[in-house]
């Protein structure tokens, strides 16, 4: 008799360690297709995974083989009109002669191995670049956060949840309804009993009758269990998201001619780690993207990304447009706001002055959070030591002066400690 | 006879009162002698699990099982590709899996061919019994398994990594053809790969290095080649042999090299082991039928994927990939029992000892006794070449045409059936290559050597890729020549060894 096993539950994931030894031998190739794909791609969509390729020739696994050439004599079905000794054209690529489609397996002239990283899979190799500490990452790839709250009762659950007043009141309606019947048959058979003994006729067999009909319901009655496991009842618990609110994030970058390429990548990452940390908080939120130079202008994130203009910079006038923005669009009672600056350091000598009193005076009092970050591997000039002054006076304000990507992350060190605050 | 279901559904309890009724038939009717079966119903998940760390339930763990496995899912989320129906593992008991998707009726054939088809022939085939231990074969890969997964700990994912990676390339060249296995059982091995760590633990002796060294006069022994002869399992003359592995290397050596050698026989008989299951599951379907015990909805299901799989496009059809291994192996024992049952004067002709004689016995006698390639040289009968429309092409590349060279007409036969044959000889389709020396007396290198046939030549960007894994694991430079079968050399490849920070250990 054949065993019969239902395997279905259990070890779902076998292949888990393999696909990610086979992850981890092509990390390079996967690293690329992720940063191109970072480029490639919105600061919001950040949700899906990404399809990433790799050349045959990198993952083939090589067998000896034979190569084309020599005598071969193959056996081929369905022959049509061939006699022995017909001559045929050799046909192009192999095919049906020589090797019977051996030349395809040297691996040449074939697709590159193509294939989806998950979304999981994906942002590890996005931190990576990052050098997130492990928590953090769980922090942003978590699932939502999850609450438990009362949801009235059910039929099972453990015994700690059981709720007395619901089951014992069950108990009660129970015992009554089930009683019901049989206390109004007792009641007639009393009466029935009393009316016998009164009417003082000669029926000693009848009021036994009686008795004993009494006696049996009454033992029916007492039979009727005081709680049963049917009358239980569980609180009922079930976990709902958080209740999230609204916010609104500010991506300021100079473009002004100094901001090349790699200098706005860089940005990039930063929106989008400051984006991810904001999108687990909040069900809701908006992006504003100004750019400016010596003029501010908000736009879409494709210009904010991929224009480029030349001329001098001054970074107020960036913030002044924030705060007309703010004072239009979002109002503080309704929206989180929090902003995320990238700059070079490049300004307009009098104009750092400025902006740090614009900054302390207008922005940072309505701001969660205010992270400045300069891309440059020069010295710092004077908007740093002015923006230093204001980081002094205040603590949800952010500076980081970063030369590769592992570098950004410190800038969001103390947001993600002021989070347990927040909840 | 009322039928056992007639919905597509399959329950518990149906697969049950199916695998009873199958096994009456199998069993009890055709008198099969199989292993006892386990079935597990599996998830289409669970199943490219399987599927891609070669079918066996446990397994090491390596990268290329997970290219198996993304390449596989791909194919299958795009619906390029159905999901093998059955995966069926040759060990005591047999374990078949069904897949939950199936109706009812595939579950049913599933049984018949894996459980019962695959499942009888992996008893009695005399490869397998010869070459495979069915009772230790899951106990030795757990213990593969942990073996692996220690040195991994100790020496790093990547020296391990790298080390499996340079062993599978050799992996067709690390079976024994015609030595016999030692039996494999999960103590025994422990013990005896403690035994040989230890032994070799014990040849450390820092009193020795201590004795001056005189100069010996070797001269006697420079002559000696080593080894003394050429040897065909590659792998196995590494793991013995190679100056430079650390035990523990050796003993991964060891382990690809068995379970290469476990799956030797089934390379070598897929068209009989496919064929046989094919007939089996075929015939134990009619009888279901025959008796009642399936509707005739279930019975169209079921030929509709029969005729699927035992399909063979024509040479001229734009997916002809070669010989389907499925229509041949059912072919021939549909038609051996053909033979016996209804011979005609052809059949009595070619085929005196069998015509005529009960179907059961000569099945099960082919069935035990042969491989692919004497298979079909024993009982390719004209009939069949003439309904594949059999013919042998000769691809000469001295020659700017192709040639016909037989087709299915009477002097042809012969010719085609030993062509065929010769096809599935597994000695002639891979590269004969060998250990040929080593140069023991100076640079330590190891030659190969390519023995061609029929002037065929090793294919050259993949030769020089495994040819730097001998060196990987070797220590020491590879060459590999390949000589034509009058002795000359007609290429050379080498590999250096990598320098010592590359090397594996």
């Amino acid at each position: 008799m054949a065993h019969l096993i239902d395997r279905r539950l259990n070890g779902k994931n076998k292949s888990a360690v393999n696909r990610e030894r086979f992850l981890r031998r092509f990390k390079a190739q996967i690293k690329e297709a992720v940063s191109r794909a970072i480029k490639g791609r919105s600061i919001t969509d950040i949700d899906s995974g990404e399809k990433v390729s790799i050349p045959v020739k990198d993952i083939s696994e090589p067998q000896f083989h034979h190569g084309q050439g020599g005598v071969w004599e193959n056996v081929h079905p369905g022959n049509e009109d061939y006699i022995r000794g017909d001559r045929i054209d050799r046909p192009q690529g192999g095919g049906a002669g020589g090797g019977g489609g051996r030349a395809s397996k040297d691996g040449s002239g074939e697709d590159d191995f193509a294939f989806e990283l998950s979304h999981e899979e994906f942002m590890n190799v996005f931190f990576d670049d990052l050098a997130l500490p492990n928590l953090i990452k769980t922090q942003l790839m978590g699932i939502e956060e999850l609450k438990s709250v009362r949801a009235g009762y059910t039929n099972d659950g453990t015994p700690t949840n059981i709720s007395i007043v619901r089951s014992l009141r069950g108990a009660l309606a129970r015992r009554v309804a089930m009683a019901a019947p049989t206390l109004s048959q007792l009641n007639d058979a009393e009466e029935e009993l009393d009316a016998l003994i009164e009417s003082d006729d000669d029926a000693t067999v009848e009021v036994r009758e009686r008795r004993a009909k009494i006696h049996s319901l009454r033992e029916r009655l007492a039979s009727i269990p005081f709680i049963d496991p049917f009358d239980l009842r569980y609180n009922n618990r079930v976990k709902l998201p958080t209740p999230t609110s609204q916010a609104v994030m500010f991506c300021l970058m100079d473009v002004s001619g100094s901001m090349d390429e790699a200098k706005k990548d860089m940005a990039k990452r930063f929106f989008i780690l400051l984006y991810m940390f904001l999108q687990r908080n909040y069900e809701k939120i908006e992006v504003v993207f100004i750019r400016h130079h010596t003029s501010a202008v908000e736009v879409d994130e494709h210009d904010f990304f991929h224009s480029r203009e030349s001329g001098g910079t001054v970074v107020s006038s960036a913030l002044n447009l924030m705060r007309e923005v703010i004072q239009k669009r979002y109002s503080t009672s309704d929206w989180n706001i929090y902003a995320a600056q990238a700059s070079d350091g490049d300004n307009w000598d009098s104009d750092s002055a400025n902006c740090a009193r614009i900054l302390e005076e207008q922005l940072l009092p309505y701001c969660q959070y205010y992270a400045y970050i300069e891309i440059t591997d020069g010295e710092p000039q004077n908007l740093w030591y002015e923006y230093l002054n204001v980081k002094e006076r205040n603590r949800h304000f952010a500076m980081q002066k970063i030369n590769t990507a592992a570098d950004i992350y410190p800038v969001f060190r103390e947001l993600f400690k002021r989070q347990p605050a927040t909840h | 006879m009322t039928p056992i279901s007639t919905g597509s559904e399959w329950t518990f309890d149906l697969i049950d009162e199916y695998d009873r009724e199958i096994r009456a038939i199998a069993v009890g009717e055709f008198g099969l002698d199989v292993y006892p079966v386990q079935l597990e119903v599996i998830t289409a998940e669970q199943m490219m699990d399987a599927y891609s760390s070669v079918g066996m339930p446990v397994n090491y763990h390596h990268w290329s099982f997970g290219k198996h496995f993304v390449s596989t899912e791909k194919s299958y989320k795009r619906g390029q590709m159905g999901l093998a129906y059955e995966i069926v593992i040759n060990s005591n008991p047999c374990i078949a899996y069904l897949m939950e998707e199936n109706s009812m009726t595939m579950q049913a054939l599933v049984i018949a061919h894996a459980a019962y088809g695959h499942n009888s022939f992996f008893k009695c085939n005399y490869l397998f019994k010869t070459w495979t231990d069915a009772s230790a074969i899951v106990d030795y890969l757990v213990f593969a398994k942990s073996y692996i997964a220690r040195c991994e700990e100790r020496y790093g994912i990547d020296a391990v990594e790298s080390l499996l990676d340079s062993c599978h390339a050799l992996m067709s060249y690390g079976v024994d053809r015609y030595k016999r296995p030692q039996k494999l059982s999960l103590a025994k091995e422990q013990a005896r790969q403690e035994e040989r760590e230890h032994y070799l633990q014990m040849q450390v002796n820092d009193l020795w290095r201590t004795i001056p060294r005189r100069d010996r006069d070797d001269s006697d022994k420079a002559s000696q080649r080593f080894p003394v002869e050429p040897q065909e399992n590659l792998l196995y003359f590494i793991e013995k042999s190679a100056p430079l592995l650390e035990p523990w290397q050796r003993e991964i050596v060891r382990i690809v090299r068995k379970v290469a050698q476990y799956f030797y026989p089934q390379r070598q008989t897929q068209v009989m082991n496919e064929g046989w299951a094919t007939f089996w599951h075929y015939t134990i379907m009619n009888r279901l039928f025959d008796k009642g015990l399936v509707t005739d909805g279930a019975m169209l299901e079921f030929l509709q994927s029969h005729t699927n799989v035992i399909y063979q496009p024509p040479v001229t059809a734009k997916w002809y990939r070669g010989i389907n291994p499925y229509a041949l192996g059912f072919a021939m024992f549909q038609d051996i029992r053909r033979i016996c049952e209804q011979p005609s004067d052809e059949d009595r002709a070619w085929f005196p000892d069998i015509a005529g004689h009960d179907w059961r016995e000569v099945l099960d006698f082919a069935m035990r006794n042969f491989k692919d390639e004497s298979f079909i040289s024993q009982y390719m009968s004209p009939n069949l070449i003439r309904n594949f429309r059999l013919f042998s092409i000769r691809d000469n590349d001295l020659d700017d045409k192709l040639e016909i060279t037989s087709i299915h007409d009477e002097e042809g036969y012969q010719a085609v059936r030993q062509k065929l044959s010769e096809q599935y000889n597994l000695g002639s389709r891979e590269p004969n290559i060998q250990v040929w020396s080593v140069n023991v007396r100076g640079d330590r290198s190891l030659t190969l050597r390519h023995s061609m046939y029929q002037r065929r030549p090793l294919e050259e960007s993949s030769t020089e890729e495994v040819l730097k894994h001998v060196a990987r694991l070797w220590g020491f430079d590879v060459r590999l020549e390949s000589v034509d079968e009058g002795g000359h050399v007609c290429q050379t490849f080498e590999a250096k060894a990598l320098p010592q920070e590359f090397q594996i250990a």
